[in-house]
């Protein structure tokens, strides 16, 4: 078993949680992993990606392999296709349709959808809508992970102990809305049939 | 018990298990969190480690230095830029040799993801003749601290120990497994004269360094983290791989280990011997190294038949950025299929100033200014000030080095250019932009520093600057006059107020300070609250 897994996003919006999930899952199940990320700019707003690698074997580099990626995870779907060189011929492809425009020549969000779409596994979900219903948007990447699940070599039982483990500093408060938010996203892939704009 | 930590984390826990009594950092992207790592730690809180910031490298590695000199086991950390400022002493110090081990982390950053420049650290190691460690894993990163440290002792030098950005912030699961080691006792060195290059001295500890170079060769030789692994199968190709360029020939090579002969390298000076035995051993030699083509040179000397040797400088390789297994595939012969395309659509993203951030109300008061002055003599900095090189601001038109806004706009002024402008952050200033206005304020050189203070360092993860609640005390002890010593406010109600100081500074014939004083609004309220009453208690 061999998991090559690219997280993606603008600066702040969480994927180092994310990857933090998967590795702390990962580990505890006995697995190796690891896992690169982009740090030291403290300004916001940039692309920032981060390399999750997850086998049984040991693993030898940080980077995953252009055209290896089984998935491409991303909390914005311009940033999801910045990765596409990294995708895997039946790799799968997950983001938020939630755009975040800071730059004065962002695409026309329908073209991205419409890009997005010309690849065959595709799962386009509004995970900021549902964060937000659930009282708080900073969780669409739980939503978000929660809609990849199926998509994972860790089980979703993991995940939740993962999720319990690092929000547990926070208070339970907000273990919980992290655990409600992964437990939607569940739901909404198990739904997904096509993405309508 | 695998923990999961990042590079850079594992080899601070491998320091403070070896013993380490203090770390001498200034921050710089990829380095920053191994000292982090030590500040936050129980273990270095309990055991009195020493983990302070220092105001540049160069006072840092002096200070390990002197923890050395006592006895005891100091670390210095910095990003590669910074062995720069710190090669002064660094370059000394191989020549008297150190008491307590001591070792010197420095991080590269080939591809620049944070830098100016991607120099390979090697060379600084290979210059000043001391031994380079290079991990190739976050589990080496840990294991080789001990050794590095033994090493130290043993052969009476500083040994280099060489991250790359892609080691350090990757996170893997990381065994602790050494016995944590007490610190040594102060104990003074046996004979100071050693420290004390005067140079009949030196000339003596000079040759003791060049000496020791065979015993260091043989150190390598026998390393075990110099393996040699030769293919019984295949005589084609022999492969030299270093630090983490060993991973993407794993990677590519994957299960079959007996693929290729493979000279793993994470110790130099290099082993010459195994070399050879390799060369001789296969038709064609790769080099596969994070960097410049340093061994790839150096093989080209000892063999002088350039065609069997494939790297960087033959165009195996690229010659600049950093690897990845895509390209060492290509260079191994493990083809991988194209990847797709970039979709047109996606455009850049640059980092950007926060929402908020006192740096832009700055630069516009600047920008509001240019029509009036003139474009391109506003001289810059490092920092996140820089990206006022960037559109939409496009304020700076220069950054080279930290202190160069100042000296810089010295210079251009020297020569004859008016109204010159150097726009330089808290940190920086008391980096090394200190002595640059003291030849300024000597020569009363017609220019206007901007000190954009925003109390920290920002730019690096808002480490606590040196510089809080002095600058204005620095500034007048260098000799600025107090008329022209004005501090802003960088709002945008205070912009037409700011723009009309800037204008009658910018005119004056001298030098003139003016500290632009908000806290970075990333700034918790917490580190806000510690940072008024340090400025308080100095006052
Ligand atoms: C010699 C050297 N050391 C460290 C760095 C990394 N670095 C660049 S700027 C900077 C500090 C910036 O602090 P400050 O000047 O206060 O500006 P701010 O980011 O807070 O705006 C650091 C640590 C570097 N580029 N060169
Ligand atoms: S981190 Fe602070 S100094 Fe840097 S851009 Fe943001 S607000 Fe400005």
């Amino acid at each position: 078993m061999n998991a090559n897994i690219i997280l993606s996003g603008v600066g702040g919006q969480g994927i180092l949680t994310i990857a933090a999930v998967l590795d702390t899952a990962a580990l505890n199940e006995g697995l190796y992993v690891k896992q690169s990320e982009v740090h030291g700019m403290s300004q916001r707003g940039g692309a920032v990606e981060s390399h999750v690698r997850i086998s049984d074997k040991e693993i030898y580099s940080d980077l995953i392999p252009q055209g290896k990626a089984d998935l491409i995870l991303s909390v914005e779907p311009m940033e999801l296709l910045r990765y596409i060189p990294f995708l895997k011929n039946d790799g799968w492809l997950l983001t938020d349709s939630h755009t975040f425009v800071n730059i004065i020549d962002y695409p026309e969000r329908h073209e991205l959808y419409k890009q997005i779409k010309l690849f065959p596994n595709h799962i386009i979900i509004k995970a900021t809508n549902v964060a937000k219903d659930l009282g708080n948007s900073k969780a669409a990447n739980m939503v978000l992970l929660g809609a990849s699940s199926t998509l994972l070599p860790i089980s979703e039982e993991s995940i939740r102990n993962a999720i319990r483990q690092l929000f547990e500093p926070k208070g339970e408060k907000v273990v919980n809305l992290n655990l409600v938010a992964f437990e939607s996203g569940i739901n909404l892939a198990k739904k997904y049939s096509e993405f309508v704009f | 018990m695998r923990n999961l930590v990042l590079g850079n984390e594992a080899l601070a826990q491998g320091a403070i298990d070896a013993g380490l009594s203090g770390v001498y950092a200034y921050p710089g992207t990829p380095s920053t969190e191994i000292t982090e790592y030590i500040q936050h730690s129980k273990t270095a809180k309990e055991d009195h480690i020493h983990y302070n910031w220092s105001a540049n490298e160069k006072t840092a590695m002096e200070a390990a230095l002197g923890m050395s000199y006592a006895g005891k086991r100091s670390m210095v950390v910095m990003k590669h830029v910074g062995l720069n400022v710190a090669s002064d002493v660094f370059m000394n110090m191989s020549v008297s040799g150190v008491n307590g081990g001591l070792v010197v982390v420095v991080a590269d950053d080939p591809s620049m993801h944070s830098s100016q420049n991607e120099q390979d650290s090697r060379f600084y190691g290979k210059f000043a003749m001391v031994p380079i460690l290079e991990p190739s894993n976050q589990q080496e990163a840990y294991d080789f601290m001990q050794y590095a440290f033994d090493l130290s002792e043993e052969i009476k030098l500083p040994v280099l120990f060489r991250m790359v950005t892609r080691l350090s912030h990757s996170r893997s699961g990381v065994e602790f497994r050494a016995k944590k080691r007490k610190q040594n006792p102060i104990k003074l060195p046996e004979d100071t004269r050693q420290f004390a290059l005067i140079p009949a001295y030196a000339k003596i500890q000079f040759e003791k360094l060049v000496k020791k170079k065979p015993v260091l060769i043989e150190k390598s030789e026998t390393s075990v983290y110099n393996r040699l692994c030769l293919s019984k199968r295949d005589k084609s190709l022999g492969i030299i791989a270093c630090g983490i360029a060993y991973n993407y020939v794993m990677e590519n090579v994957d299960e079959d280990k007996d693929f290729f002969s493979i000279l793993k390298i994470s110790q130099y000076p290099l082993p010459k011997k195994k070399i050879k035995e390799l060369y001789d051993y296969c038709d064609e030699i790769l080099v596969v190294e994070e960097g410049y083509p340093m061994i790839e040179e150096i093989l080209h000397n000892y063999f002088d038949e350039n065609d069997k040797i494939k790297g960087k400088l033959s165009g195996a390789l690229p010659l600049t950025g950093e690897l990845n297994p895509n390209m060492v595939g290509n260079a191994t012969g493990f083809f991988h299929d194209k990847p797709k395309k970039l979709p047109n659509i996606v455009k850049g993203r640059p980092p950007q100033l926060c929402e908020g951030c006192g740096h832009t109300d700055l630069f516009n008061a600047i920008n509001t200014l240019l029509p009036e002055i003139g474009n391109k003599k506003v001289f810059g900095d490092i920092g996140c000030y820089a990206l006022g090189a960037l559109p939409p601001l496009n304020t700076i038109n220069t950054l080279i080095d930290m202190g160069a806004s100042i000296t810089m706009a010295k210079g251009a002024a020297d020569a004859g250019l008016e109204n010159v402008i150097a726009v330089i952050g808290d940190s920086t200033f008391t980096h090394s932009g200190m002595t640059g206005l003291l030849d300024a304020v000597n020569e009363k050189t017609p220019i206007t520093v901007v000190i954009s203070d925003n109390s920290s360092v920002a730019m690096t993860g808002a480490q606590d600057s040196s510089a809080v609640g002095r600058l204005e005390s620095i500034c007048l002890g260098i000799g600025v006059e107090p008329e022209h010593l004005i501090t802003i406010i960088p709002l945008k109600k205070n912009h037409d107020k700011n723009v009309e100081i800037l204008r009658k500074e910018i005119w004056h014939k001298g030098v003139s300070v003016i500290i632009s004083q908000r806290a970075c609004v990333r700034l918790s309220r917490d580190k806000k609250e510690e940072i008024k009453q340090k400025i308080a208690s100095l006052n």
